[in-house]
């Protein structure tokens, strides 16, 4: 693994008056109901994880998960009630608000479920707004914006007013206001739910684009378990503000740790999730056909290729190294016959 | 049985009319009772009771305690006058040095405070006069009358008109465009050659220092208060009354505070204008999305940036309503403020309707009601203005807006120069039409108002006597044979029926006050006129509303109409009135109609506007004509807001009702009209202003607890 950017250490969040006194007495153990019952509502309870440089952490789950509570946690748009968050090695809680400033002028950018925008200002306005918060210059600030503009597709419609837009185009601006101070921390809250199925689609694709090129450290917030899959790089599913399982797309669906997260990976097609290395046979490397498939071909795509084959297929990684093996009844177990594996 | 398991609530409100009926009935009109046209405490009769209070003598007419209550607080406006004496002249003396006399004089705290104050509004005012009018004032303020006949030209105007004139066209087209530069620039020129020219330059002096002080004071209390929970529970009940309290009410203490004159007058607008910027501004921040707010924190803006930056402009919409009634109030007290002595529009305006000559009136008024819509219009304008990044503009395209205004001074200053050779005898009309010497169609407006006086008072007066006798006065005297006990039980109850034991208090503790005042009568006259001004205009405004409602258009040209209308000072309102029906009640209620069937016309709109979309579809669907969709769609759900109008349509009402009595009416707005040019008058105006401010709290709590309650039910809160 690559260098650590976010690190959470049991992080809670209770919303209360005594929320504070009452997490020191419990020790750590918070139980929901006993805290419900005293008037404090458990948002997040002990989360810990750590993200890494370049990497997409998906935080899934249901409304009133405390997924959007963590991601404010980490952002300090809340204070967290306890626990420690470091960003790149700095103690988040202990910064002033100084320090916090500075590091959300040029390290952080957050994307909003409801965009999010300033009414007042137009579209390239909008982008160029934390820039000029900054104090860059509105010259500099507003051609840099224009760069932005063109990142996200949006040339000549740079004068509107967000009003003017449909919600697809300003989620694009919403976006690229959130990436015009180039920041290393790329927050999304929900980015996609309040647009329509097409456009969503669309625009995670265009989400995937952008992050190939630009390669940040992400949280992205859903509650739309396909597209969690669809884009993350590692996948945390919430419920009642504990973090159930925190793992690979493949992982979830082929081990789910709980049966709440089992109910998700139920529906989900797996040969479109898994690749080939996921289900690869290790032991086996001899009695290979011809015919080889790269260890990270998702499964939909070379199914025909493997039961059509006679011989065993043989599993390549990167610099073509067999590394393992695959029958066709690997496959054929995954399409149909996957569920077994949970038992 | 059934009805009565079905309509609960209705049949506790036939109780509580039967019970107020029977005590109407059971209690009998006193023999000696009568309506006390003087105020009890300066009529010295022996028939009259007297009881001390804290050393003050109450003198006051006993009736039977079911009949009237006894004024037992009749000692609260000697009271609070001598606080207000006491603060004045007696309370903490200290040694302030004097710059002109080079010595110490003893002088009390307040007294110190209040003439620095009311020295630097002077400051300020006189400041603007001397850029816009100068001349021989300012001047002789500074040298003498010798300097001034030595050098005869220093009679001159600060600017000549056609500068000033040129440059509100610049500045109105540089912020809107070509429409309301012709508007400004007509504007500035009707008042010119009208010659309204020094009261509105001495008017517009006024309001440009009232209105940008108001503004600030009013967006900073409603942030701080926006803030702290703790600023807004202390601002908010003061923010209630203040908010219902008459004009009028306040200048009177205003009197003892400042003394008279401009500067008296702009912080007395101060003091009534703040208050709803305050409200807007509070309202307009708690409607900012918190996403907003947080993308304004994560783009790393400091707490002033995220204020000025984010949180202010999102919510300008409601900031700028809040501006626009600044700039109302600013002009309506702009007028009332001449009663203490302010110069200007209002001063002439106020001396016309006295002299009962209308067509002047209606030129100042006119005067007063353009500049207000002006700047109501460019200040809309000015915080909606864009910036043009990309434009590729000469030199000249950048700057031609100061290179006009440069050349405008230079022209300005030849013609007035060519003026002296053209007019060699008589006033240079290129420099300034002095005051009455300009155009004047006033010859028009009166002989206009003789002729239709003329043709059509046979009609007019049959009307007039007609209402006078067969309405009004069976109405009043009805409103009067209210025994105090069964208002008292009527108010408590539909207190306790619209929103329990809560309201109930609220409205007890209100009413009671009214009742222990020494104006309980009075109070019921203003009630009657009020009540009968709020029928009528709900009903014209929601015929009106809902008719234009209809059709998109008409919708949209009535909400501008009633924008304009809202605009005109509500002093302006009394000069058509008067022309048609003279100086009878009947003018003053036609007034108060015409006045408060804006608000009324308004929320009608608003209210069905605000019916989802959705449920008209599904209204259709269902198979209902225009009709069914109006009374069992739009109307049910349109009504709570239409209630809020009603709120307003009150407050509009008892507002003109205490202005109608500059034209002579027997309430409470009589009383305070005294107080002004009574020397102990201020406890009496005060307590009078609360009086009026608290029958409108009394309807505006019923009203609101009732809304939100049916909004909760409706669940479109």
């Amino acid at each position: 693994m690559s260098e650590t950017v976010i690190k959470c250490e049991s992080v809670y969040k209770i919303f209360g008056e005594n929320a504070k006194k009452m997490l020191e007495e419990s020790n750590g153990n918070v139980d929901a109901k006993t805290f419900q019952d005293k008037g404090c509502i458990v948002g997040v309870n002990n989360a810990s994880f750590e993200v890494a440089k370049g990497e997409m952490l998906v935080v899934m789950g249901l409304s009133g998960s405390g997924k959007s509570t963590l991601l404010r946690c980490i952002s300090r748009l809340t204070d967290a009630t306890g626990g420690k968050i470091f960003i790149e090695g700095q103690d988040l809680l202990q910064l002033n608000n100084k320090e916090l400033i500075e590091l959300r002028r040029n390290k952080m950018g957050m994307v909003f479920q409801s965009f999010a925008l300033l009414p007042h200002k137009t579209v390239v306005e909008n982008i160029a707004f934390p820039l000029q918060i900054k104090g860059i210059k509105t010259e500099d600030s507003i051609s840099r914006a224009m760069e932005m503009v063109k990142l996200v597709g949006l040339d000549g419609r740079e004068n509107y007013f967000p009003r003017e837009l449909s919600g697809g185009q300003q989620q694009r601006v919403g976006i690229a206001r959130s990436l015009a101070v180039e920041p290393d921390i790329w927050f999304l809250d929900e980015p996609f739910s309040a647009l329509d199925p097409l456009i969503r689609k669309e625009m995670q694709d265009e989400f995937l684009r952008l992050q190939e090129k630009l390669q940040k450290t992400i949280m992205f917030i859903t509650h739309d378990f396909d597209e969690a899959l669809k884009l993350a790089d590692r996948i945390a599913i919430m419920k009642d503000g504990i973090i159930e399982q925190l793992d690979t797309p493949a992982n979830i669906v082929l081990n789910p740790a709980t049966e709440y997260v089992r109910k998700f990976t139920e529906e989900v097609p797996r040969e479109k999730v898994l690749v080939i290395e996921d289900v690869m046979d290790t032991s086996n490397k001899n009695n290979l056909g011809d015919i080889k498939v790269s260890k990270d071909d998702i499964i939909e795509n070379v199914a025909e290729k493997i039961l059509t084959q006679e011989k065993i297929v043989g599993v390549v990684d990167s610099n073509n190294n067999i590394i393992g093996s695959i029958k066709p009844s690997t496959i054929i177990d995954t399409v149909f016959g996957g569920r077994k594996n949970n038992s | 049985m059934e009805y009565l398991k079905k309509y609960p609530k209705l049949f506790q409100w036939l109780f509580l009319l039967i019970v107020f009926f029977a005590l109407c009935f059971a209690i009998d009109v006193p023999e000696t009772y009568k309506f006390i046209r003087g105020q009890a405490e300066f009529v010295k009769d022996p028939n009259q009771s007297v009881y001390f209070f804290l050393g003050k003598e109450v003198r006051y007419y006993a009736f039977d305690v079911f009949w009237r209550l006894p004024p037992l607080l009749g000692w609260l406006p000697i009271w609070i006058n001598d606080s207000l004496f006491f603060l004045m002249n007696e309370w903490m003396p200290m040694e302030f040095w004097n710059e002109d006399t080079q010595e110490f004089k003893t002088r009390p705290l307040l007294l110190q405070i209040s003439r620095n104050l009311t020295s630097f509004m002077t400051f300020l005012i006189e400041l603007i006069r001397e850029i816009l009018l100068g001349g021989l004032e300012t001047i002789v303020a500074f040298t003498s009358w010798d300097f001034i006949d030595a050098y005869p030209w220093l009679e001159l105007p600060g600017l000549p008109w056609t500068i000033v004139a040129a440059g509100a066209t610049i500045l109105a087209y540089k912020l809107s465009g070509k429409g309301l530069a012709l508007f400004a620039g007509l504007t500035m020129v009707y008042i010119s050659i009208f010659g309204q020219w020094k009261p509105s330059m001495q008017t517009l002096s006024f309001i440009l220092v009232a209105v940008p002080l108001s503004f600030a004071f009013g967006i900073s209390l409603g942030i701080a208060a926006y803030k702290s929970k703790r600023v807004e529970n202390a601002l908010y009940p003061i923010l209630l009354v203040m908010q219902t309290m008459p004009q009028y009410a306040v200048l009177v203490p205003a009197l003892v505070l400042f003394g008279v004159g401009d500067h008296a007058a702009v912080i007395i607008t101060m003091v009534v204008a703040v208050p709803p910027m305050i409200l807007l501004t509070i309202l307009g921040l708690r409607a900012v999305p918190p996403e907003v707010i947080e993308a304004g924190r994560m783009s790393g803006c400091t707490n002033w940036q995220l204020m000025t930056k984010v949180l202010i402009p999102t919510a300008r919409r409601d900031i700028l309503i809040g501006v626009n009634q600044v700039i109302m109030v600013c002009f309506s007290m702009a007028v009332i403020s001449a009663f203490i002595g302010a110069k200007g529009l209002g001063f002439n305006l106020l001396l016309a309707l006295n002299q009962l000559n209308i067509g002047l009136a209606l030129e100042a008024g006119l005067c007063i009601s353009l500049i207000a819509i002006l700047l109501d219009k460019m200040s809309l304008a000015w915080a909606n203005q864009q910036q043009d990044y990309f434009g590729n503009l000469t030199f000249y395209q950048r700057n031609k807006n100061i290179i006009f205004f440069g050349g405008s001074i230079v022209v300005g200053i030849i013609l007035a120069y060519i003026g002296t050779f053209v007019f060699k005898d008589t006033f240079n009309y290129l420099f300034e039409v002095p005051h009455n010497k300009g155009i004047s169609t006033a010859d028009f407006w009166n002989k206009g108002v003789d002729w239709i006086f003329d043709t059509f008072f046979v009609y007019i007066k049959a009307f007039n006597t007609w209402l006078i006798v067969d309405v009004l006065q069976p109405m009043r005297a009805l409103y009067l044979r209210m025994p105090a006990v069964a208002t008292l039980v009527l108010a408590v109850g539909a207190g306790y029926l619209i929103g329990g034991v809560r309201s109930a208090l609220v409205v007890a503790a209100l009413t009671l006050f009214i009742a222990l005042s020494p104006w309980w009568d009075r109070a019921l006259v203003t009630l009657y006129m009020a009540t009968f001004g709020v029928v009528v205009s709900c009903l014209i405004g929601f015929t009106v509303g809902t008719l234009c409602f209809q059709n998109k258009k008409s919708a949209a040209f009535m909400l501008g109409v009633c924008d304009i209308f809202q605009t005109f000072p509500s002093f302006v309102y009394l000069i058509p009135v008067m022309m048609l029906f003279g100086i009878t009640d009947t003018s003053v209620l036609i007034a108060v109609i015409v006045y408060a069937t804006i608000p009324a016309t308004r929320y009608t709109i608003e209210g069905l506007r605000s019916v989802p979309v959705g449920l008209h579809e599904a209204a259709t669907m269902s198979g209902v004509n225009k009709f069914q969709r109006l009374t069992k769609i739009e109307f049910p759900l349109a009504f709570p807001h239409m209630m809020l109008g009603i709120n307003q349509t009150i407050v509009f009402a008892l507002f003109m009702v205490i202005i109608g009595a500059f034209i002579g009416t027997e309430d409470l707005g009589q009383y305070i009209l005294k107080a002004l040019s009574d020397k102990n008058g201020a406890g009496i105006g005060l307590t009078l202003g609360i009086c009026v401010a608290f029958i409108g709290l009394i309807f505006d709590n019923l009203i609101r607890t009732w809304v939100e309650k049916r909004k909760k039910h409706l669940g479109i809160a």
